[in-house]
Formats: structure tokens, sequence, C-alpha cells
């Protein structure tokens, strides 16, 4: 049985081998061709770009992070053998096309403020103090054409000009702080971090700390728990185990 | 292979599959499969990769000589430094610092923030990054935080849940503080204007996890990490705390007994710099990309292990080495996203695991080593898993039932980050079911530590993943985003506490190093490995075959 068992280990590290060390050349039906900053590469079909780039050859320092959408370091504009439009990606989230021209953007030098949040209030005063700029938005919608999450990043700059802070913090909530938006801003905002700095009020000021939380805090901080959680420590394995089993579940 | 016809994103011989999904999602609306027992869950635990033979070997030099670990950790555990002792010149610093954090991810960004609330100038602080400041798995983390912080909850109730799901195994008075701690740091993230869900009372939502008693899971849609990350980061940058990216750790400096710095690679130049530092908080993060029995992977792309490595060529005392955790619900399909994490939420909101006969055949929230055990015995035992068009075996996570039992546009406002992440690819959620398997996850183990982060080695603590201990040999959903903030704090503070007591600087020296590779020698250990790796390598083959170093 042991032997059995390792087995399956085998057989499942054999099915995983193309994600883990590499596509096979052999195993490859079909490739696509692309270009990586104005050099052509022959590509296996159905790869991410940044998939896609590996394979070529490349070994990410930059624009490479948590691979799965989150941290927005892969930030990618492309174009498509011809067509005029200048697209932008997620270079771990998008599937590469045959005759894609690209590039990567590996850093954004936007403007940051510095600010005590503790010291500002949830409306318009907060953005006239850190980021004045936010007035000169042009309305064009060149950031929400760009941004990789779908984000209706207009219509949040508008909020935050309006002092709608819960609205703004609504809208730009899935932002990712990739920095395409900033980049194709013809009026050179940074929106990603004026999104930031709202939601950042929202939280603090618009939904206060919930009672039952407060009340716990001071339960803890007043040593309610201690003579419970002190002899817990002490409990001996089978007697952890016999509370374990006895505990009863809350429904889901 | 032929070219497939795809309806829906899914290739036709996939979709009637998912019509047995549909065709007993029903009868499955209100019925849910019995917990195991303890009994049930030892036998399916077999087919677990931590508990199958083989894949494992003792360590044969250091600390932890003859512990068990998984081969691709002792690989580097038993490798050779990245740098000879001559070739560099370890007595000029570049930086000289009071507190030096290594890492900038949940743990290490809060432990800067807790520091200087502390007393230690801004100054004083440095935090360094192998990649960008937040490229971390803690950004990744999409289910919640757990804190017992409702009426019929207790911190008590919070350790026998994670000591159970620990297997019994986690250090007690490290998980006391976990839980202890957990409501404090809820209200600490609320202060810094963290954006938690919110019933319409104002009240938290709170979801239960696999191995939870209790409805304590707090999230932010489903970008938690995301969400608690960007605002700790966003305090931690406006403070102004001095931070350098792309420069990776690549060995300890002490005077002996106690680390008293580091030195640093420039990625991008490759030149080397020298940090000299009073106290060191090593906050590095996880192994997933060691790919550990070759299973793909949910973390971010630096997770290599480096700072379980170095912690040990330094002579620190690590703990749980022998277990790793599998994400029961890993994307088996499609291609471009295998392995990434389909967070557990899902299941605490009514997605049911189902077989290639629509059969639910698992208690959707057992702890995750059982839950993903299940999955394969039933891909691999049973022959019920569904086969991909690379050759992976996965079962459907019954992702529509979500709405079926909580009312249409539920997915939309919960999920919204994994919505996007399958339309992307063609695939709709809300309507078909999607492929999963065990994804490594988390490195249970770690670098060992008391209830402050504090090693045995003087100079050096440790918070977050690279730690170990708190979570025994299996983690719960809930508590690694707890635990980074936890000890994010707690390492802040002691060190805080700890620089006040006005320590001199040590000398700099790679003796440890030295007295390291000596150890291998004795151990007989012939290898041209090199540790740490720093970033994994997929390069397609062609190319690597032909890769000559000249320049």
């Amino acid at each position: 049985m042991l032997e059995k068992d390792s087995k399956i280990m085998d057989t499942i590290a054999e099915s995983n081998r193309s994600v883990v060390t590499g596509i096979d050349e052999k195993d490859i039906e079909h490739w696509i061709k692309i270009s990586i900053l104005d050099r052509e590469y022959k590509v296996p079909a159905g790869l991410t770009i940044m998939q896609a780039m590996e394979f070529a050859g490349y070994r990410f320092i930059r624009s490479c992070g948590c691979r799965a959408g989150f941290c927005g370091a892969c930030t990618t504009v492309y174009r498509i053998e011809g067509d005029y439009r200048l697209k932008t990606a997620m270079a771990c989230q998008t599937r590469v096309e045959h005759g894609m021209f690209l590039t990567q953007i590996p850093f954004t030098p936007a403007e940051r403020a510095k600010y005590d949040i503790n010291k500002l209030s949830p409306g318009i005063e907060a953005f006239l103090t850190n980021y004045p700029e936010i007035l000169r938005c042009l309305g064009c919608n060149a950031c929400t054409k760009a941004c990789p999450q779908d984000i209706d990043v207009m219509e949040y700059i508008a909020a935050g000009k309006r002092g709608d802070i819960g609205l703004m913090a609504e809208l730009s909530f899935d932002c990712i702080m990739c920095g395409l938006c900033a980049i194709r801003c013809p009026a050179e905002l940074a929106q990603y971090n004026y999104a930031q700095l709202g939601r950042r009020l929202h939280g603090k000021y618009e939904t206060p700390v919930p009672e039952h939380l407060n009340t716990r805090v001071k339960e803890i901080a007043d040593g309610k728990y201690n003579a419970e959680l002190d002899n817990l420590v002490q409990t001996k394995v089978e007697d952890l185990r016999k509370l374990y089993t006895a505990r009863d579940i809350e429904k889901a | 292979m032929a070219e497939l016809k795809f309806i829906g994103g899914y290739p036709e011989y996939m979709r009637k599959h998912i019509e047995a999904v549909n065709r007993t999602r029903l009868q499955r609306k209100d019925f849910t499969p019995k917990a195991m027992t303890m009994e049930e869950r030892d036998e399916v635990l077999r087919v677990h990769p931590d508990y199958a033979a083989g894949g494992k070997r003792a360590i044969s030099l250091g600390s932890n000589k003859g512990d068990i670990a998984p081969n691709e950790v002792v690989d580097l555990l038993e490798a050779y430094p990245l740098i000879q002792g001559n070739e560099i010149d370890v007595n000029k610093p570049d930086y000289t610092v009071d507190l030096l954090i290594v890492g900038g991810g949940l743990a290490g960004t809060s432990a800067a923030v807790f520091a200087n609330d502390n007393g230690i100038d801004k100054d004083k602080i440095l935090v360094v990054n192998k990649l960008r400041h937040g490229d971390a798995n803690s950004i990744m983390a999409e289910g919640g935080t757990q804190a017992a912080d409702r009426e019929n909850d207790s911190p008590a109730r919070h350790f026998l849940d994670a000591i159970g799901g620990g297997h019994f195994t986690n250090k007690p008075d490290v998980l006391r503080v976990l839980v202890e701690d957990a409501p404090l740091i809820m209200k600490w993230l609320c202060d810094l204007g963290t954006i938690i869900d919110r019933e319409e009372d104002g009240t938290f939502v709170e979801k239960a996890g696999g191995g939870t008693s209790r409805r304590r899971m707090h999230a932010c849609k489903d970008y938690t990490g995301l969400e608690e990350l960007r605002v700790i980061r966003d305090e931690f940058r406006s403070r102004e705390i001095p931070c350098l990216e792309y420069f990776p750790v690549i060995e300890f400096l002490t005077d002996g007994n106690r680390v008293t710095g580091v030195v640093l690679y420039n990625l991008e130049t490759g030149d080397y710099k020298i940090v000299q530092a009073k106290a060191t908080i090593l906050a590095t993060g996880g192994f997933g990309r060691l790919h550990v029995r070759g299973f793909p992977t949910t973390n971010h792309y630096g997770a290599t292990c480096d700072g379980l490595v170095l912690a040990y060529r330094v002579g620190a005392k690590l703990r749980d080495t022998d277990t790793v955790q599998y994400h029961p619900t890993g994307a088996a399909y499609p291609q471009q996203i295998i392995g990434l994490l389909l967070t557990e939420k899902l299941r605490s909101m009514g997605a049911q695991p189902v077989n290639k006969d629509g059969e639910a055949f698992v208690f959707p929230l057992e702890p995750r080593d059982v839950e993903a055990a299940s999955f394969i015995r039933e891909c691999y035992v049973k022959d019920k898993g569904i086969v991909t068009p690379t050759g992976m075996r996965g079962i459907w996570l019954d992702t529509p039932m979500i709405e079926l039992r909580n009312g249409k546009g539920t997915i939309e406002k919960s999920f919204p980050g994994m919505l996007r992440m399958f339309e992307r690819f063609d695939l709709d959620i809300r309507k078909d079911p999607v492929l999963v398997f065990p994804t490594l996850h988390y490195q249970n183990g770690g670098v060992e530590t008391d209830p402050w982060g504090k090693t045995n080695i003087d100079g050096l603590w440790v918070a977050g993943e690279v730690s170990g201990g708190v979570h025994g040999k299996n983690r719960l959903m809930g508590n690694s985003t707890l635990d980074c903030l936890v000890f994010g704090r707690r390492s802040g503070i002691s060190t805080a506490e700890y620089l006040k007591s006005n320590p001199q600087h040590g000398k700099l020296t790679i003796d440890h190093m030295n007295n390291y590779v000596k150890l291998l020698k004795e151990a007989g250990v012939d290898t041209i490995r090199k540790a740490p790796v720093l970033l994994p390598d997929y390069r397609g083959k062609a190319v690597l075959a032909r890769m000559i170093d000249i320049f």
C-alpha cells in the first residue's frame, strides 16, 4: 500500500510536469508569432504573455510578481499587427495572441503624497490638500480604457472631485495599483494613489469600528480570557483532543 | 492533440461532465456530506503528498540534523553559499541602521510601522525587498483573516480550532498570542482605514472556514490580502521609512554568535552592499516556488525558501519542516492559471466539491490537508476525477451553488477577483463549475520563535510564513494573514524594546558561513548546488540549451 501511495504521487507529478518545468517542444501542436521589444519569437499558442516571454528565453527580475493578477507588477502594453489601437494588460493574466507587439512597463514614476490619515477628514479637502491636481481631470476616459481590472477610473475620479468618498472607494476597490491609468492620463494624474487615499478615508471615517469588536478588545485588555487561555496552553494533547472533538459547530 | 471544440470556454468532452453537475445541483442544494471522523481523516490522509511514502529525507547537518523535510528543501539546506569568503569586503557597511527588516509583505511592513510607533526613528529602520515592496504571498490572500470577535466566539475557541486543525502539534505559547491579539489586529486595521466587509448594521460580515467552529473570517471581498497590504504599505510610505527594492539578502553577517548585518545583492547591476544592523527581522515568506513533489503552486514568483536557508546557516532552530500545505482548490483548468488559488471562501459560501458523476463526496470544510487528500483519492484511487486536455485530473467545485443558496449577484459581490480571472479565459463561474486540484500553498513549519518572534539566535527575529510553530503541521484558513500581522506587530515591538537597551553594533564577519561550509564537507555533501536560489527559472528548454555566459 505504501508503494501504491507513493506511485500516485509520481503520477500526479508527471501530469503536472508542463506547469512546473515548462512545456516540451514535442508536445506543442500550435505555434504563433509574437514580437517582444520588436524582435520576433515563435511561441506555443495558449500561454499567457508572461509564460510566452519565459518560453522565449526571458528570465524576469522586474515585471513579474504574484503571477496571479493581484500585484500589478507585470504591466504590459501591446498592439496587434494591423490594428492601430494600443492595448494594455497584465502579462500573467492575458493569453498571448498571434501578431502581438509587446513591451512592459516595469515602473511608474508617479507622485505620491505623504499624509497623516488621523489628521484628515473624508471629503474634497483631503484631495485639495494632498492632490490638488485631481481637478485637472479632462474627463477623456483614457484611464478607464487602460485599466486591466475594468475599473471605471474616470468615474471614481469624478466621485473624488465631488467629495463622494464612499463611491470612490467602492468603484476603485479592485485596484491593483499597476499604474496604467497614470501612464495614459493626458492630465498627468496618478489616479491610483488618489484612490488609495479615498479608500483609507472611507474605511477609517465612514465605516466605524463595530461595537462587538470594541467590546472584545476591551475584554481581552481586562484579562477576561486569561485563565481559560493559561489553562489551554497547559492542557495535555489527549485532553485537547477531547475538547476539540466535543466542540459544537456553528452552521456556516 | 486534435483541434478541440470549445463551448463556453470548455472543450466539448468536459461539457458532458458539467451536465452531470448541473443535473444533480438541485438535489444537492440542501445536502452536505457528513464531516469525517478522526479515523476517516487518518485513512484519507494516506494519499496526501505529505503522508504518502517518498519525497522527503533527513537533514544531514546543522541544528535540525536528523529532522525530516521535503527533498526540495533539504537540497537547499545541503547547498553551498552564493559567495566565497574572499570575494567580498564585509567591513565597510553601506547602510548602518538599528533595525533591518528583510521582506516587505504583511509581516515585514507591519513590523516596520510598529517599530516606528514604539520609538524607533524611521531613519534607523531599513526594509529590503527581493522584488517590489508588496510583491509577496500576502497580497494574494483571498479568503480572510480570523479573529474571534463575535459574542458566541472566544479566543479560547479560536485556539482549540487551530490546534485541532494543526493535529495538536502547534507551539502553544505562540498560538495563544495569535488568538489573543487577533481582535486587536482587526481594530488596528480599521483604524488605519482598511475596508472590511460589513453587514448593513455596521457589524462585520464573518464566514466559516475549513476547521473553524465559529464564523470568524473577516474578508475584504476576495481581495483581503491586497486591501490589508496596500493600506499598511500606504501608512509605511507616508512615514517615509527607508525601503530598498530588488535587493535580496544573500547571506547574514554575524559576530560569531549574534546576527549583526547582511549582504545584499543588487539584482539589476550585480554588485553587493553591506548592511550593519543591531536587530534583524526576517520576514521572507515561504517556498511554494520549489514545487515540492512536482505540484503547481499558488505562491508568488519570489517564494523560494531563501530566509529559511539563511537562518539555518546562522544556527537558527527550525520546526515542523516535515509538512507542507497543499490548498485543496487550486485551478486545474484552463492551462494558463493552473495552480492559482481559488479561495476557501467559495466553499464557505456554498460551493460544493463534486465528482465526475455529479456526486458531492466530501464535507466541504474539512481542514485543508484532509480536504486535499479527499480530492486526490477521488481522482487517483476512485477514478472519479475529470481529465483535462493537458492530462491533469481534477474535481468540480460547483460555484453556481453559491448563487442558488445565497441569491443571484452573490458571486459578483463577493468574488469579483475570481469572476474576473475566469472571464479573462472565457469561463463564467456563475453558470459553470470550475475544475480544481490541490496546489502547493503554504510552508507550515519554519524558524522556531518565542511569542515575540524572537529566535534562538541573538539579534534575529522572524515573522510570518518563514516562522514555524504557530500552525503546527497544518494551518487553517485565515490564520496566515493574521500570523503576519500579529507577529509583524510583536517583532516590531520586541525589537524596539531591545534597541532601547542600547545594544552596540557587532563585528561583521562571515565566520558562520565558513563554518557551515565545513559542516557540509564533513557531512559529505558533494554538490554544485548553491543557495539561496532567489528566483525560479521557467525559461524555455531550447533557449537554455544554448545559453553561454560570456558577458
